[in-house]
This record gives structure tokens, C-alpha cells and sequence, in this order.
């Protein structure tokens, strides 16, 4: 293994010369690469990334080349860097929080794909992104530190102080501009004063979800803002029902993940063909215990067990990615003011 | 003692690094401006948000940089002192420990001994006090910050009193001056030349700290310009402001920086036959009790959060971890990539110190160039790695394939980073050393290679060692720059770390950090072997 990272060292500062003096060597034309742009813990030896590969490329005849980065968002923001000339002809795992500002650098295109199998909860529909999967936020907490836990984000806002809860930033997280939706979604106009009472209960808030769900399970606060689907990783990966989401009677604030094709994708029928396979089982049955989250078509194998467990919300908060869009700025303005209130 | 042609050599060296340093900055700013303008970037000057923002930022700064060195000052002044005892050597090598840990980890750790759960708390409790310390807010913030810093205030410290010729303790023995009086006329004045470049980059590594102050800040009310431009870059995607922010960053501890180093500092006069270091002093009744608080408490300070990592680390499966190829490649690609950053910013730094050196006594243009060396090669600190980060990547798209350059990129940034750290490190030494040789190899007529090989070399292995070592458990700890290229074909440990913890797997997190610790403690034994070189100071035990 050593050798094969040094190897890569020395063809990455290989290719960089190469580069400088604008040398370009033949481009192998045997197979055709599908290059998918994701986050990191998608392709990472844990998540889908791997089996995906290997259920795509059985049937396409090429090679799916992963391109990690950190996260949706920063995504998005490789996207725009790379504009036009960017290699990549999928783009997946952007939310439905981001679509809107995808959109808007107009690189992508109509996918073209029948995702009448795709069952959203909340009903998202669209032409350009396709969905792959989703999770409900929820409140997790930890059952040997809580005997009754919120019932309602009323409860969780209302509640006693001294019971705190890690949640994420809004400015810097996808789970943070989540939680802060979802208050909007139930408070409205009162999401100030709602966070100015929540404020109380707020351990910390962290930069992203790791450092939160670090903390929470280091037993620093016994609830922490995830999803309704991390109470399976414990008891799938580690047989233990310990940690549990907090049903809220208001309804659940949903997180869709989409993927979507570039419109100078180097190989764009390919690339359609990937966004139709993902509606198929051969990637649907990774999402659950890899990516632990909801899929939104038929998997080959029903569920583990512990999925029949989790919390199964009987109302969905989602907002059209135009509005969160246009209001974002001003949202985060208000959680700000209120959270920064003596 | 220089002929005209080193003189010229040794200038054009710093010239060089120099003009790539302001390339390398400067690029990758104008790069990021010319997407939106400077008045999108100029903007934030009036924004009150961020007014707030950068008061908060230098505040929190300014409190841990003064508690990391009023910690640092009897903690060193102890161990210099205390040259013989059981397991010092480990003391100073545990020192260089945190430093290497990310944030987060560093984080963890602390939080297991004074957080909510933590082992103070549970102190608390038994002796009956029920409702909980919190530590979140600002004394978290500082006991982050103090943690991650006062070790290497102490380390500099340390280095500076170690090199008090023995001359002066001979002195000091016959004319048995006191405690206080050494501390006044020998070891104060050593700290005082040392303090304001220490200072200065404890001040810098504070105010753009990021998830410390947001882990464990407990609300946005604590936030730092780095958080904001973070923001800037990725959430909301304003380059322009990104870059007004950064230059705010710049500025404001610039002249912050310059104060500091406008306070009068004792001129270097550390001359010395090289008699050994014999501490009579420290023996005395006081002494050693003032020593053992000083040294217990750090030790307290220092090595529980790391006994937490440690057990935490122990916990989880390391036959396992250590057996896994992706665990192999990132251990060797992180190393790899330090040892890279590590050189350049030693070979950096020679060449900075030795135009220092070449320019010193010079006219005014010689100690303005002498000044901006010493300025930017500090101020490169201030610069976000992510703004070098995206810059560069803007920069490189033309060529067709960014990821080729993910490698010497985060190497090119991560020695950056270091540079500030290794002149202070290198540089004094560096004077000393060719104090004490330069009529010698004048004499002998030793120049060029054969000089670096026969003098140089023996003379400066040991610092140029520490600086490496240094550089490299800097660069090893970071995770920012590799963030934005993707992980494909790059995957070091801090990285690793991350993407387990975000795929819940703690353990292994908690494993792989304790791994990254180990690392950083060898590269810090290598730095610091014992010292063979110095034989007469064994006699004298």
C-alpha cells in the first residue's frame, strides 16, 4: 500500500510538470469514466460509495471515478469555482436546501428521468435534481440520561433549562439551517422569541454535526439535534437501543439528498443512465446501513429491523428551495440576534 | 565577516523567499478579489455584525495569549532550572503533543476532564456540590486556547533559557544572588527579547481559532472573523468578502503585532566559551517547591485531556485500525505531505534568518528589507488556509486538473503555516552560531558547501531538527487546506479522523487520533534526542 501512495505522489507531481508545460498526453479511450462529484463520507470505505461503484460499472461498460469533497455544501461551492469547464457529469448529494442556488449557476441540466418510483414523503418533485434518499431531523437523546423526552418543539423550547442540547450552526451546517427551518416552519413569525426560550437549553452550538454528535455521545448533553435515523447505526452497528429521536407532535423538518447531471457533462448519456440507476435497487439497498438514511425506492431486501423502530414523522415540514433561498440571509440574521440576547 | 559575493547570496535567498511568499499570498488574493471587486470586499468594514464579530475575536485572543504566557513563565523558568530529574526529558516532549492534535480531538479531551461529565466536575460533585461547572462560553474558549498554547510558549521559553551561557550561572552561584534577583537580571531579560514573537504568534493562532471557540463558545455570541469568513467562502460564496474579511484579520493584528514588537527588547548577547550549565541555584528549599507547583499544575493542565485521548484511543479497536491499508496510506500520505511542508519551511527559513543575518547593520533599505522579512514571514499566519486554498484553486482550473496539485498544494500551504514558527525557532540559534564561528570559517578559509558541511551543519542540526519537527507536527494536526480538493487522492489522518466521526464511528475516530498523537510525540523525540553533542554537560551531572 505504501507504494501505491507514493506512486500516486509521484504521478500527481508527474502530472503537475506536465501540466506547467502544457503537456497533454493521449487520453486512454478504452473505457469510458463517469465522473461523480459527492461528499466524502459517501465514497468513503463505510458508506455506499464502493458497492455503488461496483453495481454501476457491472452493467455500464466504464468506470465510475468518485471525486470526495467535505460536504453538500462545499459541493456546491467546487461547482462554482469550477464553472463550465468542470469534469464532472454527476453531481450527488446536494439537499434540497441548495437546489435553488444550483440552479441558479445554470450548469445543470434536465435530467430526463422518470422518478415516478422515488416516494418522497412531503412530495418534492423535480426536473433537474433527482432524489436519492432521505432522513427526518430529529432530536436524539440518550435514554440513560432522560427518562421523558420532549414531546413537541414546543416541549423542546419550553422546557427545563438544565437538560441542555447540542445543536448545530446554521451558518457553517446543513443540520443547523435544518433545525432553524423547522422552527420557522412551526413558529413563523414567532421563531425569534421561540429561539430566544431555546436559547437556555443550548449547550453549544458547533460548527457541524460531527463535533455535535461527539459531544452528545461523550455524554455532555443528553440530547443533540441529528436524525430519526441514528438511532439505527446504534442498534444495526453496535446492538444497542441507548439512543433514541424524540417524536415531535408538530412533525418533522425533512433533509432530501438529490443528485443532478452537469450540462457539459464529458459523457452525458452515461450519466443519465447513473441518475436512473440510483432509483434502482442496486443503489437503493446501500442507503440504509451505509449511508444511514431513508431510501426513496424499492431496496431488494426489506429493512433491517431497527428501521421498523425509528420514529416515523405523521407530518413533513419542507419548504420550496426558492423560499429558503430568499429568506436564508434574514433567517440567520434573526437566530443570531436572538441567540446573541442576554 | 561576510565577503561581498555571501553577502549578496545570502540576500538574494531571503529575496527569493520573500517574493514567493507575496506570489503566493498575493495571487491567491487578487485572484479571489477579481471575482466581485474590492468594494464587495471593502464593505465589511462598515458592517456592524462584523464590527462586533472582530471585537470579540481580539478580545478572546488577547485574554489567552496574556493566561498561555503568564502560565508559561514559571512553568519555564522551572524547567530550566530543574535540569535533572526522572523523566524531564518526557515533560518537554509532552509539551510538543497538542500542538499536533486537531482541534476537535484537542476538544474531546478537554471536555473529559472539564467538561459537564468531565473529571473536575465529578471532583465537584463528590465533595457535594450537585448542579454541574459549565465550561462552555468564554472559559472554555481559554482553557482551549491555554492548552493548546502555553506548551509552546513554554517551549520557546525553554529553548531561550537553555541557551543562558553557563557563564552567567557560575556568576551568579559565586555572587549568590537570590531567586528573584536571578529571575530579574538573568532569566527575565532572556524572556523579555523572547516574549514579543511568542506572543505574537500565540495572539495569531488564537484569532483564527475556528472550532474551538465554536465547540465549545456555547453561541454564535462567540465567534471569530475566521468563522465569518469560512461563511463568506462556503455558505454563502462571496469571495470578495472572504477577502475583505481576511484583509480586516490582516490589518488589525498588524498593528497589533507591531506594538507588541515596539516594546523594547534587551539586545541577544549570549556569547559563550561553551562552559556547561551547572543551575546551583537550584536546589534551594524555595526554588524546588516554587518548581514542583509549577511543573505538577502544567503537568495536570497538560496531560489529562491527553491520558483522555490516550484511554479513549485505547478503547477502540487499534489491531483492527492499524491492520487497514486506508489507515496505511493516510498515516504515510499526512507524513509525506509534513515532511515536504516541514523542509521547505526549514529551507525557508534559513534563507529568511541568513538575509536577516546578511542585512543586519546595513542602511535604511537593508533594515527595511531585513523589517519585511521579519513581517510577512509572521503575517502569513493570519492568512486562512482556505482563502490560499480556493485562490490557488481558481488560479490552477486552466491547467486542466486542479487535483494534480492537490499534494504540493497543502504542502506549499501547510509550510506557510510553519514559516513564522521555524524563524523563531531557527533564528537564534542561527545568530549565535555564526557569532561563534563566522571569523573561524572566515579564517580557514571555508566557504560554500565544505562551510555548510564541516561548521553549519554540526552547529545547527539540533535547531534545524526541532524546526523540522516542529513544521511537521504543525502540518500533521492540520485539516483545513486538504478540505476543499477532495479526499480521492488525498487522504491524511486529520482527514481520516473526521470522516469517521462522520459516519458515527467514534471509536475508530477516537483510535486514529490517539495514532496522530503517537506520531506527533516520535517526530518530537526525533527533534529532541539527547543530547550527545554535548558531552561536557554529562560529565558534569
Amino acid at each position: 500500500m505504501p507504494s501505491h501512495i507514493i506512486r500516486n505522489l509521484v504521478s500527481a507531481a508527474a502530472l503537475s510538470a506536465a501540466a506547467l508545460l502544457g503537456l497533454h498526453g493521449p487520453a486512454s479511450a478504452a473505457d469510458k469514466t463517469l465522473t461523480v462529484y459527492t461528499y466524502e463520507s459517501f465514497i468513503s470505505e463505510w458508506g455506499p460509495g464502493p458497492k455503488v461503484k461496483a453495481a454501476f460499472e457491472k452493467t455500464c461498460g466504464c468506470t465510475v471515478n468518485f471525486v470526495g469533497v467535505a460536504d453538500g455544501v462545499a459541493l456546491l461551492s467546487r461547482l462554482k469555482l469550477e464553472g463550465a469547464g468542470s469534469k464532472a457529469d454527476v453531481v450527488l448529494g446536494l439537499d434540497t436546501n441548495l437546489i435553488d442556488e444550483a440552479k441558479q449557476t445554470g450548469l445543470f441540466d434536465a435530467s430526463g428521468v422518470d422518478t415516478s418510483a422515488a416516494k418522497v414523503p412531503g412530495d418534492f418533485k423535480d426536473d433537474v435534481f433527482v432524489p436519492y434518499d432521505y432522513g427526518h431531523f430529529a432530536v436524539v437523546y440518550d435514554t440513560q440520561a432522560m427518562k421523558t423526552p420532549p414531546a413537541s418543539l414546543k416541549d423542546l423550547v419550553e422546557g427545563d433549562p438544565a437538560q441542555k442540547i447540542v445543536i448545530e450552526d446554521p451558518r457553517t451546517s446543513t443540520p443547523g439551517l435544518g433545525l432553524l427551518l423547522w422552527v420557522k416552519s412551526v413558529y413563523g413569525d414567532k421563531a425569534g422569541e421561540a429561539w430566544g426560550k431555546l436559547k437556555k437549553r443550548v449547550l453549544t452550538v458547533t460548527p457541524g454535526w460531527s463535533e455535535a454528535y461527539g459531544l452528545f455521545t461523550k455524554g455532555e448533553a443528553p440530547m443533540v439535534l441529528s436524525y430519526t435515523t441514528s438511532p439505527a447505526y446504534h442498534m444495526v452497528a453496535e446492538n444497542s437501543d441507548r439512543y433514541q429521536a424524540a417524536a415531535f407532535s408538530e412533525g418533522h423538518y425533512i433533509q432530501i439528498e438529490v443528485s443532478g447531471l452537469l450540462k457539459n457533462a464529458p459523457e452525458k448519456q452515461l450519466a443519465r443512465d447513473f441518475l436512473a440507476f440510483t432509483l434502482t435497487p442496486g443503489f437503493q439497498d446501500t442507503i440504509p446501513t451505509n449511508n444511514w438514511m431513508m431510501p426513496v425506492a424499492k431496496t431488494s431486501e426489506p429493512l433491517p429491523d431497527a428501521f421498523g423502530k425509528l420514529v416515523n414523522p405523521e407530518k413533513t415540514f419542507l419548504m420550496s428551495p426558492e423560499e429558503v433561498a430568499k429568506n436564508r440571509k434574514a433567517w440567520i440574521d434573526e437566530w443570531l440576534a436572538a441567540m446573541s440576547m442576554n | 565577516m561576510l565577503t561581498a559575493r555571501q553577502r549578496l547570496v545570502a540576500l538574494s535567498g531571503g529575496g527569493l523567499v520573500l517574493a514567493a511568499l507575496f506570489l503566493f499570498v498575493g495571487l491567491a488574493i487578487a485572484r479571489l478579489v477579481a471575482l466581485g471587486g474590492w468594494a464587495a470586499a471593502l464593505a465589511v468594514v462598515t458592517d456592524r455584525y462584523i464590527l462586533g464579530v472582530l471585537q470579540f475575536t481580539l478580545f478572546q485572543a488577547s485574554l489567552s495569549t496574556a493566561l498561555s504566557i503568564l502560565f508559561a513563565i514559571p512553568v519555564a523558568r522551572a524547567l530550566a532550572r530543574q535540569r535533572h530529574f526522572a523523566g524531564r526529558i518526557w515533560l518537554v516532549r509532552l509539551l510538543a503533543v497538542p500542538m499536533g492534535l486537531p482541534a476537535l480531538i484537542g476538544a474531546l479531551g478537554l471536555i473529559a476532564v472539564w467538561g459537564r461529565q468531565g473529571i473536575a466536575n465529578q471532583g465537584l460533585s463528590f465533595l457535594g456540590l450537585s448542579e454541574p461547572v459549565s465550561i462552555y462560553g468564554l472559559t472554555g474558549i481559554l482553557i482551549a486556547h491555554v492548552f493548546f498554547n502555553m506548551p509552546l510558549a513554554c517551549r520557546f521559553l525553554l529553548i531561550g533559557l537553555e541557551r543562558i551561557p553557563g557563564e552567567y550561572w557560575l556568576m551568579s552561584a559565586s555572587l549568590g544572588l537570590r531567586g528573584r534577583d536571578v529571575f530579574r537580571f538573568i532569566e527575565w531579560p532572556v524572556m523579555r527579547r523572547i516574549l514579543p514573537g511568542v506572543a505574537g504568534l500565540i495572539f495569531m493562532l488564537c484569532a483564527t481559532s475556528f472550532t474551538l471557540v465554536l465547540t465549545l463558545g456555547g453561541g454564535p455570541k462567540a465567534t471569530t472573523l475566521e468563522v465569518a469568513i469560512y461563511q463568506a467562502l462556503r455558505f454563502d460564496f462571496e469571495p470578495p468578502r472572504a477577502i475583505g474579511l481576511a484583509l480586516m484579520q490582516i490589518a488589525v493584528t498588524a498593528v497589533i503585532l507591531a506594538v507588541i514588537a515596539l516594546l523594547p527588547a534587551p539586545e541577544d548577547r549570549g556569547l559563550t566559551l561553551g562552559k556547561p550549565v551547572r543551575r546551583l541555584d537550584a536546589g534551594r528549599a524555595g526554588a524546588r517547591l516554587a518548581d514542583t507547583v509549577a511543573i505538577g499544575v502544567m503537568l495536570v493542565f497538560t496531560a489529562l485531556p491527553l491520558i483522555a485521548v490516550l484511554v479513549a484511543g485505547l478503547r477502540s479497536d487499534l489491531m483492527k485500525l492499524v491492520a487497514e491499508p486506508i489507515v496505511h496510506e493516510a498515516a504515510l500520505t499526512s507524513l509525506v505531505l509534513s515532511l515536504s511542508a516541514g523542509l521547505i519551511a526549514v529551507v525557508s527559513a534559513l534563507a529568511i534568518v541568513h538575509a536577516q543575518q546578511a542585512a543586519a547593520g546595513g542602511g535604511l533599505l537593508l533594515r527595511g528589507f531585513s523589517l519585511a522579512l521579519a513581517a510577512s514571514s509572521a503575517l502569513v499566519l493570519l492568512v486562512p488556509p482556505i482563502v490560499l486554498a480556493t485562490g490557488w484553486f481558481l488560479m490552477l482550473l486552466p491547467t486542466g486538473d486542479v487535483g494534480a496539485f492537490a499534494a504540493p498544494l497543502v504542502a506549499a500551504i501547510n509550510a506557510a503555516m510553519a514559516l513564522p514558527f521555524v524563524v523563531r525557532l531557527v533564528g537564534p540559534a542561527f545568530r549565535e552560531h555564526r557569532i561563534r564561528t563566522g571569523r573561524l570559517a572566515a579564517s580557514l578559509g571555508l566557504s560554500g558547501w565544505a562551510r555548510l558541511r564541516l561548521i553549519d551543519w554540526p552547529g545547527l542540526r539540533k535547531p534545524l531538527l526541532m524546526g523540522l519537527s516542529f513544521a511537521m507536527a504543525l502540518s500533521l494536526g492540520d485539516l483545513g487546506a486538504v478540505a476543499l480538493f477532495g479526499s480521492d487522492n488525498l487522504m491524511t489522518l486529520p482527514w481520516l479522523v473526521y470522516s469517521r466521526m462522520g459516519n458515527y464511528r467514534t471509536a475508530d475516530a477516537d483510535g486514529l487520533a490517539l495514532l496522530l498523537g503517537l506520531i506527533c510525540l516520535a517526530l518530537t523525540v526525533a527533534g529532541t534526542l539527547p543530547r550527545a553533542e554535548t558531552p561536557e554537560e554529562d560529565r558534569n551531572r
